[in-house]
């Protein structure tokens, strides 16, 4: 497995939406890291504690809603220990689906889902996000 | 005007067809979609609208009116889509897998279309509906907005087509799903609301998939022809907004609520141009969306649910959701 000391790791799928909103967070080169694409490539290792970005597509009633490459990674153990908050991705329309996938994950392995935004996120969800992070990481290490 | 080099696979509906081949896909999102809307399908019969009766009869004149006025403009636009709009893409298509998903677009769109004279027969009056009816082809801004899509449908660009048709799943129907939504939110028409909310879910797929091909054929294109696409794009949509505004106000001046509709139209149009990927144009202040609208349209998207903004007092820890996926190892 790949290595990655990235304190921010997220998945997008080829609709690239979640992508374009960790490139507008404006992280140091580095600190970001993407999950693979295809199920069957290789997944990462974390080495630091991170915050995982994940999108949701609108399953009914939720099954099936995280993507497998998001199982994949979270099914070695040592990233899920590692992992110290969810972000969601998704879109309202989807009633009470709106960003399961992140929900479905913090129940899961114990962390809060710290934040929601739909598509690519708004500059207002980036600022929140940004200084939110910051915040978060300083109360983390504080701990 | 410039023409397309986009890429095509085949150039009108009539020419030689190959046999579809689901095992093999050029793009996986093609089958990830196919999928969703399969999963998604429904129909207006499995939802008991007649429990709405009662609430019917405690609308005003008015308000009724108003609703049935809605909902007409709202088939409108789901008859477009699914006998004109859908099929207008299949020979735009980058794929086969592609026209197959157009054609189960199309499809849902008459499903919807279908499901407004659901509602109306059981609510209403045959002479009620066809009044409502007759509103909506005589009201200008309803019929204007029809004309404006309708000519890219007609026109020879794909790609312009794919914003237009992008920009109406995404956006062109949000004056209509304000009225539901705010009935939901006053406990009134929740059965109606229930067939609405699986046509929102439907149209925020279609959004995202048609924006989709929209950003994968603008790979083909130079950048000259991009620029001119972004500024097209742009250019419909504030074209589409004033209209829209108007619109809104045709239907919602009588009952007060034409500044709180708008908001929810910015906040749609914010979300129609990152279905095509680009930046959202309405600033946070025209974007605030009562927040019962939005909690009747996701009861996840308030601020109880934003851990960052300080409401983490009273944040709980994700609560215990149902998941039935194998693949989990823990």
């Amino acid at each position: 497995m790949m290595k990655t000391s990235a304190r921010l790791i997220y998945f997008s799928s080829a609709s690239n939406n979640t992508h374009r909103f960790v490139e507008k967070l404006g992280q140091p080169a580095g600190t970001t890291a993407r999950l693979p694409l295809r199920t069957k490539d290789e997944t990462l290792q974390a080495t630091e504690p991170f915050v995982l970005v994940l999108p949701t597509y609108g399953a009914a009633g939720g099954r099936g809603s995280v993507p497998k490459q998001v199982i994949k990674f979270l099914n070695v153990e040592s990233n899920r220990n590692l992992l110290r908050g969810v972000i969601g991705a998704g879109n309202t329309n989807f009633h009470d689906s709106y960003c399961i996938a992140g929900d479905i994950v913090a129940a899961k392995c114990g962390v809060p889902h710290l934040y929601r935004f739909e598509l690519m996120g708004t500059d207002e969800d980036v600022s929140t996000v940004h200084e939110g992070l910051e915040e978060f990481w300083t109360q983390q290490s504080s701990r | 005007m410039t023409t397309s080099p986009e890429a095509t696979h085949s150039s009108s509906l009539l020419d030689h067809v190959e046999a579809i081949n689901w095992n093999r896909l050029e793009d996986e999102k093609d089958g990830e979609v196919w999928d969703r809307l399969t999963g998604n399908f429904w129909l207006p019969e499995k939802i008991p609208l007649s429990n709405d009766i009662q609430s019917w009869n405690t609308l005003t004149a008015e308000e009724k009116t108003l609703t049935m006025r809605v909902f007409t403009g709202l088939t409108l636009l789901d008859t477009i889509q699914g006998t004109v709009g859908a099929v207008a893409l299949i020979p735009h298509a980058l794929t086969q897998h592609e026209e197959a998903v157009y054609t189960n677009i199309a499809f849902m769109e008459s499903v919807h279309a279908k499901s407004y004279s659901s509602i109306f027969s059981t609510l209403c009056s045959t002479k009620e509906i066809d009044d409502a009816f007759r509103w909506s082809k005589e009201n200008a801004n309803l019929q204007r907005k029809a004309q404006i899509v309708m000519d890219y449908y007609h026109g020879a660009d794909g790609l312009k087509k794919r914003v237009a048709s992008t920009i109406l799943e995404s956006f062109l129907f949000y004056s209509g799903f304000y009225l539901p939504m705010h009935w939901s939110a006053h406990a009134k028409l929740t059965n109606t609301a229930d067939v609405i909310r699986l046509i929102i879910r439907d149209e925020a797929v279609h959004g995202y998939y048609i924006g989709y091909k929209y950003q994968r054929a603008l790979e083909n294109e130079t950048e000259e022809r991009r620029q001119e696409l972004k500024d097209y794009t742009y250019d419909l949509l504030m074209e589409l907004y004033e209209n829209e505004v108007q619109y809104t106000a045709d239907l919602y001046d009588g009952v007060g609520m034409t500044e709180d509709v708008k908001k929810f139209l910015h906040y749609n149009a914010n979300k129609a141009l990152m279905n095509l990927g680009y930046e959202p144009m309405f600033p946070k202040e025209v974007t605030d969306v009562n927040p019962a609208i939005l909690s009747a349209l996701s009861p996840n998207a308030d601020e109880n649910h934003d851990f960052f903004s300080g409401s983490g007092s009273s944040y709980v820890i994700g609560k215990a959701v149902e998941t039935e996926d194998e693949d989990w190892d823990f």
